[in-house]
C-alpha cells in the first residue's frame, strides 16, 4: 500500500534524519512511500499569527499537491498534522474547490505515530538506543489536537527501550512559533521549566513527535550545556543510536 | 507599560513562588474532581449548550430576567458602561443615606471599579471574601479572579494585618481567619448597603445565585437593608434546571469541590412575613463592551462563567501571575476578554503572549475555544507583529508558493550551517535575537531531505 509522507519544512531543512527515519519505519511497516516533491510548508507559522493571506496562499499549494496523490497523507509532527485536519480546511472555507480539496486531505492525514499504532499495527523492532534512558516530552498539538499521549510512549515500551516519566510531560514546553521571539522571557522561562524537570527526571535522551518542540528543548539544553539530548520517536524506533 | 515590560519587571522581582503553587493545586484539584465526576464530560457538553443557546438570544433571556426581577419587587438598571453602573449606585447611597457597605467578591465590580467610585463618594465598602479583604487591605488589585490573594503567602498577610489592623503578627491560618473574621463581623452588623455580583442570573425567576466558600455572600445579602446586585449582561441562564448543570461544572472547574460550600440563590426584597433580607433590591446590568464583544467574531467569550480554570491551567499564568497581564482579567480568558471589552488596539500583547498549547480549552467547563479566539484577535492586529517578523511571513510565503524556489533556498542555507555553526547549532542569530537570547537554534543541516529523497531516488 502506498503512503504520502508529507515530511514538514523543518525537517526537511533542520531534521532530515527524522524524515530519513520517517521512511525506514513506513517502509519497515510494509508501506510503499512516495514523497510529493513539491511540497513545501503547511503554512503553520502564518495560521498562528494570524497572517490569513501567507497562510491561505501556503495551504492551497499544500493542498494542490497532496490532493493529487493517493493513499494515506503521513506527517511525523502533531502541529502541522493538526493545522493539515483542523485549520486548512477553516483556511479555504468560503473557497469551494479548496474546501473540497482540504476535507478530502484532512481525512487523509495522519500523525506518524498514530499511522503506526492505529493504523499501521506496527510493532517496532527492539533497540536499547545505545542504553539510553527516555522521557517523553508531550507536544500540545499532538496532544489536544489529535488526541496523542498514550501511542508514542507505548511504542518507546515496546521497542524495549528504558523509559522514565516527566513530571508535567503535557506541559507546554514554550515554543509557541512567534511567541518565542515575540516573548522571550516567558517562552524561556516555560522551555527552563521544561528543561528542569528533563534533567531532574535522570534521562539522558527525550523524546518527542514535534521536531518544533525538539528544537526548543534542544535549544535550552544546549545553551546549558546538558548531555541530554533530544531526539523524534522516528530517529529511536529506525535504531538511531543516541 | 507594556505586557513584555511587566513580564520582564515581574521576573527581575522574582514571581512569588505561591502563584505557581496555587495555580497548580487548584488544576490538580480539578482533574481529580472530573475524574471522581463520570458526567463530567456530558455536563461540560450541556453546559455549554446551555450557554451558548442563552448568548445567542440573549436580548430575549435580558428582557425576561429585568421584568422577572421587577415582579419580585425589585428594581433593574441598564448600565451601559462602568461609568453608568457607578453613577446609579453611588445616586443610591446618597439618596439611602448610605456610608457604609459591604461587599461580595466581584470581579465585575473590579472591572467597573466600583470601590474607588464609592469612595469618592465618601461611602466605605469593605470587601468580605477573605482574599479580597487582603487585597484590598494591601491596596492592590486581585491577581485570580477566584483566588485574589494568590500572590501573597501567609507570612507577607500576617504582616499586613499587623501592619493594617494594629494587630500583633502571626502567620499561622487560623489565627489570622479569626482576626478577618471579627474585623469583618462588625462591618457586615453595621453596613446599610450590601454589594454583590451575580455567578448566574435565572431569567425564568428573576433570581440571583452566589457561591461561596465563607457565608460572606449570604451575609452581605441578608443582612443589610439595600442589596445591589452588579450583573454581567451575559450572566444569564434560562431557569433553574440549567442553573443546576452549571452548578454541576462551576466548582468542580474552579476549585474542585462538588459544589461550593455556600449556594445562595436571591430572589429578591424580603417579603411580608419573611424572617430576613433586604428591604429593596437592585440589580445593575452591566454592559461595558459586551453588546459589541456580542456582535463580533469573538463572541464565544461571553459563555465564560469565571471559574478561573483556565488560570490555573496555562503555563504563561502560572510563569509570570495575574499582576503581570495589566487587566483585570488576566490568564486566557483574559487575554481574549480584555481586548474584547476595553480595545485590542490597547491590548494587542495579550492575545500574542501565547503559545497556543491548548491547556486552557482542555479545562474549560463551556469548552470555549480560547486558541482559535486568540489566533482570531490577532488576525486583527497584524499591524502590530514587528515589522522584521511580518517581512519574514511574506517572504517564506513568497518561497513555499514556488516549489522550485523553496527547493532551491533550502538547499542555499544548507551553506549556513556548513559556513556558521558548531555542531549543528548557531549561538546568536541577530535576526533572531528573540529566540537566540534564550536558546541556541538548530542549524540547517548539511543535505535537505528534498535532496536527499533525489538522491535516494537516482
Amino acid at each position: 500500500m502506498r503512503v504520502q509522507l508529507f515530511v514538514t519544512c523543518l525537517v526537511n531543512s533542520l531534521y532530515p534524519n527524522v524524515g530519513k527515519a520517517t521512511v525506514a519505519l513506513l517502509e519497515r511497516a510494509g508501506y510503499q512511500v512516495e514523497f510529493p516533491v513539491d511540497q513545501t510548508c503547511c503554512g503553520q507559522p502564518a495560521y498562528n499569527g494570524g497572517f490569513d493571506t501567507e497562510a491561505q496562499a501556503q495551504t492551497k499549494q499544500t493542498l494542490d499537491v497532496l490532493d493529487a496523490t493517493e493513499g494515506p497523507i503521513v506527517v511525523p509532527s502533531g502541529s502541522c498534522a493538526a493545522m493539515l485536519i483542523h485549520h486548512s480546511p477553516e483556511l479555504v472555507a468560503d473557497d469551494p474547490r479548496y474546501r473540497l480539496k482540504a476535507e478530502r486531505v484532512a481525512a487523509r492525514t495522519r500523525e506518524l505515530t498514530q499511522f503506526l499504532v492505529e493504523d499501521a499495527g506496527y510493532e517496532p523492532a527492539t533497540t536499547d538506543c545505545g542504553g539510553c534512558t527516555a522521557t517523553y516530552h508531550a507536544s500540545c498539538h499532538a496532544l489536544r489536537g489529535l488526541g496523542i499521549r498514550e501511542q508514542p510512549k507505548a511504542l518507546l515500551d515496546a521497542a524495549g527501550v528504558d523509559r522514565v516519566e516527566l513530571e508535567g510531560e503535557d506541559e507546554c514546553c514554550g515554543f509557541g512559533g512567534l511567541f518565542s521571539i515575540e516573548a522571550p522571557e516567558v517562552s524561556g522561562a516555560m522551555m527552563n521549566t521544561k528543561i528542569d524537570r528533563i534533567e531532574a527526571s535522570g534521562a539522558d535522551v527525550v523524546v518527542g513527535v514535534d521536531v518544533s518542540c525538539l528544537m526548543n528543548i534542544g535549544g535550552g539544553l544546549r545553551r546549558r550545556n546538558s548531555s541530554v539530548v533530544t531526539k523524534h520517536l522516528a530517529e529511536i524506533l529506525a535504531g538511531d543510536v543516541v | 507599560m507594556t505586557f513584555r515590560e511587566r513580564i520582564q519587571g515581574a521576573f527581575a522581582e522574582g514571581v512569588p513562588i505561591a502563584i505557581d503553587r496555587g495555580a497548580r493545586g487548584h488544576y490538580e484539584h480539578r482533574l481529580e474532581a472530573a475524574a471522581a465526576f463520570p458526567q463530567m464530560e456530558v455536563m461540560r457538553d450541556r453546559a455549554r449548550r446551555i450557554r451558548a443557546e442563552v448568548i445567542a438570544e440573549l436580548d430575549v433571556h435580558l428582557r425576561r430576567f429585568a421584568d422577572s426581577v421587577i415582579r419580585n419587587g425589585g428594581s433593574v438598571f441598564f448600565a451601559a458602561d462602568a461609568a453608568e453602573a457607578n453613577e446609579y449606585i453611588v445616586n443610591l447611597a446618597r439618596e439611602e443615606g448610605v456610608t457604609r457597605a459591604v461587599k461580595v467578591k466581584s470581579m465585575l465590580t473590579e472591572e467597573i471599579r466600583l470601590n474607588d467610585a464609592l469612595a469618592a463618594a465618601g461611602v466605605e465598602a469593605v470587601e468580605t471574601d477573605l482574599g479580597e479583604f487582603i487585597v484590598q487591605l494591601a491596596g492592590e488589585r486581585p491577581s485570580h479572579i477566584i483566588a485574589p490573594v494568590l500572590h501573597k503567602d501567609r507570612y507577607q498577610i500576617g504582616e499586613l494585618f499587623a501592619e493594617k489592623l494594629g494587630v500583633d503578627y502571626t502567620d499561622d491560618p487560623g489565627t489570622l481567619n479569626d482576626i478577618a473574621r471579627t474585623y469583618l463581623r462588625k462591618r457586615f452588623l453595621t453596613a446599610e448597603m450590601g454589594i454583590s455580583g451575580a455567578n448566574f442570573a435565572v431569567a425564568e425567576d428573576g433570581a440571583i445565585a452566589l457561591v461561596t466558600n465563607e457565608g460572606n455572600g449570604r451575609l452581605c445579602t441578608t443582612v443589610p437593608r439595600i442589596h445591589v446586585a452588579v450583573v454581567g449582561m451575559e450572566r444569564l441562564v434560562r431557569d433553574r434546571e440549567d442553573l443546576a448543570v452549571m452548578f454541576e461544572v462551576l466548582a468542580r472547574s474552579a476549585t474542585g469541590q462538588a459544589l461550593s460550600t455556600y449556594t445562595n440563590i436571591v430572589t429578591g426584597p424580603r417579603r411580608s412575613g419573611e424572617p430576613d433580607g433586604p428591604d429593596q433590591f437592585h440589580v445593575v446590568i452591566v454592559d461595558n463592551g459586551r453588546s459589541a464583544t456580542l456582535g463580533s467574531e469573538v463572541a464565544e467569550i461571553l459563555y465564560c462563567i469565571r471559574c478561573g480554570a483556565c488560570l490555573n491551567a496555562c503555563p504563561v499564568y502560572r510563569h509570570v501571575g495575574g499582576h503581570a497581564y495589566g487587566s483585570v482579567y488576566p490568564g486566557p480568558i483574559g487575554k481574549v476578554l480584555t481586548p474584547s471589552l476595553f480595545g485590542l488596539e490597547e491590548w494587542h500583547e495579550l492575545p500574542a503572549t501565547s503559545s497556543l498549547c491548548g491547556a486552557c480549552q482542555e479545562v474549560c467547563p463551556v469548552r470555549i475555544d480560547i486558541p482559535s479566539l486568540l489566533v482570531e484577535l490577532r488576525r486583527r492586529s497584524t499591524g502590530t507583529v514587528p515589522a522584521g517578523v511580518r517581512r519574514g511571513l511574506a517572504a517564506y510565503a513568497g518561497v513555499t508558493t514556488r516549489p522550485w524556489l523553496f527547493r532551491l533556498v533550502t538547499r542555499l542555507a544548507t551553506w549556513v550551517g556548513k559556513l556558521w555553526s558548531r555542531d549543528g547549532w548557531m549561538r546568536r542569530v541577530p535576526v533572531l535575537r528573540g529566540w537566540t537570547e534564550e536558546r541556541d537554534l538548530p542549524a540547517p543541516a548539511p543535505e535537505t531531505f528534498h535532496d536527499w529523497w533525489r538522491k535516494r531516488g537516482a
